[in-house]
């Protein structure tokens, strides 16, 4: 079976997520801001009884426009024992890849290029496949 | 060694019922490899772990059989049918065995000698016994137990966390709604039994240290052999239960520790036998719980610490200068171990041996709110202390907040809680200092230091005075402070944490996530951490590790006239009614007649007409004065923030207590005033102060100086004493006046020419206090 594909909007471009490392899309309401964290942390919302840390997918792309965070879409995704939330623009869809994801062969552009593992074909379009640690570990993880 | 125990039985039973298809197929086939290696295995497994334990009978069992196997696999035998039967009755008769070490029982079979006849081949009566009727379900009553996955605890633990979130919404719903006793009723039972989970759940991911004590003798064995030494090892205390989560953060210290110790405390043996010690070293590991607290051990009886070696290393490390170094008590040197810089000094590990990564080990400790002290005497050995709190995920904390946002701080780190007018805030150049009661402290706003808006004015501020564990004293601006909770804390994300500020998040009653603030980080962060105060922080190691909220427990009560006052618990001997012609006016002032004495009385102005009037009855330790009152109202412990009378007088100045204003005694200016100093103190016993709030001096030295005949009194404001016992952290003798003062200190050495006493040393200590009390006595 081709790999489930998360389809979702950031920065403008839709870009897909491999749905296995996608936990739920959930509407974010109430972030409680952590002063002094690094810029694409916009702080801490409650899903349940768990703590997610919600993770600016703009200024984790090293982008521009972080602003007010209110009611968005964000994708909840596990990683090394803590769970973010990660805000796109929007989120669309949950697809079956046509094909497996093939290397990237042109530069994709600033903040992309950090996060991005290859392109991958769905419907007649071609997505971006986006690692979604690799962003949320900022764009501070691309000096290291 | 029950958790050890119990581990082994339930691998053997596991191994043994994996390989009961094995022991079929080999019997089926004798020649089959991999078989016959599933078995050897088996045996060999089983053999080994009977060297950890005392099975005399499993283990002859199971040395035989392998060595039996040993030869079918070097081809000197060949499986035949009597060896493979011989075999599968050992292998029977180890699960029997196993079976009976579970529940308690004997083993009906005793003829364990015919197995191993049977295993050596030569043609034996017919000994297999019939193997006695498994034990059934009756027999294994006694434990029951099944293997977990720690995963599945996390998630009923959150899943609980869940419920008592939802729990909550429910109640606010509820208030809001119409009342309806049948509803509430229900309710009531839900939250009951949410409650009882709750706490079922907890207290299953407690676990006995025995899980973190089970890996030592390995350990040490395997040590001790590498570097060629003998080291016995005493481990003692298994049974202590605490947060799984705490054990695996305790591991790798302790490991660290006991490391250390076999390879630089412990000497060789050669040493050891010259020193005119045993030659095998002794490791003692234990663990206890005092309190809320877990107290963990690890003593060894090598050759010590070299404190002037370390003194040394920091002094050409630049660390200390020769001023500093003179005025380092024998503790502080100690703690020099623990410096960061230090411990990597290659110097330090060539002539001490100590100190590699102590560094990191203490920095671990204190992360889960724990403190080390280590103590040691030349060529007798180390003690290191761990202390750590029972449980990482419940920390008790004070909710406050800063430009609108809800923070907690560890309760652990606070000392004292201020309003801005009590205390003095100077501006020193950039930065702020706050005067606390003649203490000067740095100042840090909370909102400027996160770079948010503070929502009051400065003078409506709040001050928490904060002590982070092995830090310097600050006082921490912030705008209000809201309450006392038992959060449950879960470590913030990596991104989180890298502000430095944080030690976790958890989440409000109304299930907002609150973040728990760093008090040391925030230290850091705000630059009161100096290059300095890096060292007093190794320094100051010793002497907080007893450091707690300052609270007096006081007694409130309604005096006569109607207003509230408190009175430090401490000088009230007791409460009592007296008839109204036992209070007369004479010689100049009101006296109550109690019994065969008569006491000044305070708190009153005339003696009342008819009835009965309550005093309370004060005391120094001397003297005794009773103070009329109306009623008492309460008991409370709190921090006393005192805002002090303009004139001395019967009342000291006014503190808040639950947002009324209290009046607070001051029993000094009382005794001072009213106290008949003529009046002649009948009792022979003597009396000695101890210093307040010390637990070696109450739980340790009070019996025995009560043993000796003396009354035990705090050393406190307008204590009389005739002996007053100092720890080397005391300042003087205060106020306490005292015929004899006797300092102990807490290290083995000789300093200044005897003017101390080690704490330990019994004899010079009864000494002591039996001229005090003879003294006493004589002027008495």
């Amino acid at each position: 079976m081709a790999e489930l594909l998360l389809i979702a909007r950031l920065a403008g471009r839709r870009i897909a997520f491999p749905a296995a490392m996608v936990e739920a899309v959930v509407e974010l309401e109430g972030v409680t801001p952590v002063p002094r964290a690094a810029p694409h942390v916009a702080g801490l919302a409650a899903l349940r009884s768990r703590v997610l840390t919600v993770i600016d997918g703009l200024a984790a792309l090293g982008l521009e426009g972080k602003g007010e965070v209110e009611a968005r879409d964000a994708i909840v995704i596990p990683c090394d024992g803590h769970t973010y939330a990660l805000i796109v623009e929007e989120v669309e869809d949950v697809i079956e890849a046509d094909a497996p994801a093939t290397r990237l062969s042109a530069p994709v552009g600033a903040g992309w290029a950090r996060v991005a593992t290859g392109t991958v074909e769905v419907g007649s379009e071609l997505f971006l496949l986006v690692d979604p640690h690799a962003l949320i570990a900022g764009p501070a993880a691309n000096a290291a | 060694m029950d958790e050890l125990l119990n581990d082994f039985i339930a691998e053997t039973r596991d191994m043994a019922q994996a390989l009961s298809g094995a022991i079929v197929a080999w019997e089926a086939e004798p020649q089959d490899r991999e078989r016959f290696d599933e078995i050897f295995r088996f045996v060999h497994t089983v053999k080994g772990n009977c060297g950890f334990f005392d099975l005399p009978r499993l283990e002859q069992l199971s040395h035989a059989a392998e060595g039996a196997l040993a030869e079918v696999r070097d081809g000197k035998r060949t499986a035949d049918t009597a060896l493979v039967n011989a075999v599968l009755a050992v292998i029977d008769r180890i699960g029997e065995l196993v079976q009976a070490l579970e529940t308690g029982e004997a083993t009906a079979s005793e003829d364990d000698e015919q197995l191993i006849a049977a295993l050596s081949g030569k043609p034996v009566a017919p000994a297999i016994a019939e193997p006695s009727a498994a034990p059934d379900g009756e027999a294994k009553k006694a434990i029951r137990s099944i293997r977990l996955s720690v995963d599945l605890l996390d998630r009923m633990m959150s899943a609980v966390s869940d419920a008592v979130l939802a729990r909550n919404e429910l109640a606010r719903r509820l208030r809001d709604a119409p009342r309806d006793i049948a509803v509430e009723a229900a309710f009531e039972r839900v939250s009951t039994c949410i409650a009882e989970i709750r706490d079922g759940i907890t207290r299953t991911r407690m676990q006995r240290i025995d899980s973190l004590f089970s890996g030592l003798p390995r350990m040490v064995r395997d040590l001790a052999a590498d570097l060629g030494k003998q080291v016995r090892l005493d481990v003692d205390g298994g049974d202590v239960e605490l947060d799984r989560e705490m054990i695996e953060m305790i591991r790798d210290p302790l490991t660290h520790i006991v490391r250390n110790a076999i390879d630089h405390g412990i000497e060789e043996p050669k040493d050891r036998t010259a020193a005119g010690k045993k030659a095998a070293g002794t490791l003692k590991v234990s663990a206890r719980q005092t309190g809320n607290q877990i107290l963990i051990e690890v003593a060894d009886d090598g050759r010590g610490i070299d404190a002037e070696a370390l003194v040394r290393s920091a002094r050409a490390a630049g660390l200390l200068s020769a001023e500093q170094a003179e005025r380092l008590s024998p503790a502080q040197k100690l703690a020099l171990m623990f410096t960061p810089s230090l411990s990597t000094a290659e110097k330090v590990t060539a002539i001490s041996g100590r100190g590699v990564g102590m560094d990191v080990v203490r920095a671990n400790i204190e992360r889960i709110g724990g403190v080390i002290d280590v103590e040691s005497r030349p060529s007798q050995g180390v003690r290191l202390c761990i202390r750590v709190p029972l449980t990482l995920t419940i920390i008790p904390a004070l909710t406050i907040s800063a430009g609108g946002q809800v923070f907690a701080v560890p309760r652990s780190a606070i000392d004292e809680i201020l309003r801005v007018g009590a205390i003095r805030i100077d501006s020193v150049g950039s930065a702020e200092v706050a005067t606390v009661r003649g203490r000067r402290v740095p100042l840090v706003g909370l909102a400027t230091l996160l770079g948010i808006t503070a929502n009051v004015a400065d003078e409506d501020q709040r001050i928490v005075l904060l002590k982070p564990a092995g830090g310097e004293a600050y006082a921490l601006a912030v705008d209000a402070v809201h309450d006392h909770e038992e959060l449950v804390v879960k470590p913030a994300a990596p991104a989180v944490m890298a502000a430095g500020l944080y030690a976790g998040t958890t989440l409000a009653d109304d299930g907002s996530p609150i973040l728990l603030l760093d008090p040391s980080g925030i230290a850091k962060c705000a630059g009161i951490s100096l290059a300095e105060s890096e060292l007093h922080q190794a320094l100051g190691v010793a002497e907080e590790a007893t450091e707690s909220a300052r609270e007096t427990s006081l007694l409130l009560f309604r005096t006569l006239a109607g207003g509230r006052r408190a009175v430090p618990v401490m000088v009230v001997e007791r409460i009592e009614d007296v008839p109204a012609e036992a209070i007369r006016f004479g010689a100049g002032k009101l006296r109550v007649a109690i019994g065969e004495r008569i006491l000044p009385l305070a708190g009153c102005e005339a003696a009342p007409a008819e009835g009965k009037l309550r005093i309370l009855r004060l005391t120094d330790g001397r003297t005794e004065l009773a103070y009329g009152f109306a009623e008492v109202i309460d008991i409370r412990s709190v921090a006393v923030d005192l805002h002090l009378a303009p004139a001395p007088g019967e009342v000291a100045g006014v503190t808040l207590i639950d947002g009324a204003q209290v009046e607070l005694l001051d029993p000094h200016w009382l005794f001072a005033a009213h106290g008949d100093s003529g009046q002649q103190e009948e009792r022979a016993q003597p009396v000695c102060a101890l210093p307040e709030g010390d637990p070696w001096m109450e739980a340790m030295l009070r019996p025995l100086v009560e043993s000796l005949g003396y009354r035990v009194v705090a050393a406190r404001e307008g204590v009389a004493a005739d002996i007053l016992i100092l720890s080397e952290e005391s300042e003087g003798a205060g106020p306490v006046q005292a015929g004899q003062i006797v300092r102990l200190r807490s290290h083995p050495e000789e300093d200044e020419a005897g003017a101390s006493i080690y704490r330990y040393d019994r004899a010079a200590l009864i000494g002591a206090l039996s001229r005090g009390a003879a003294k006493g006595k004589a002027n008495g």
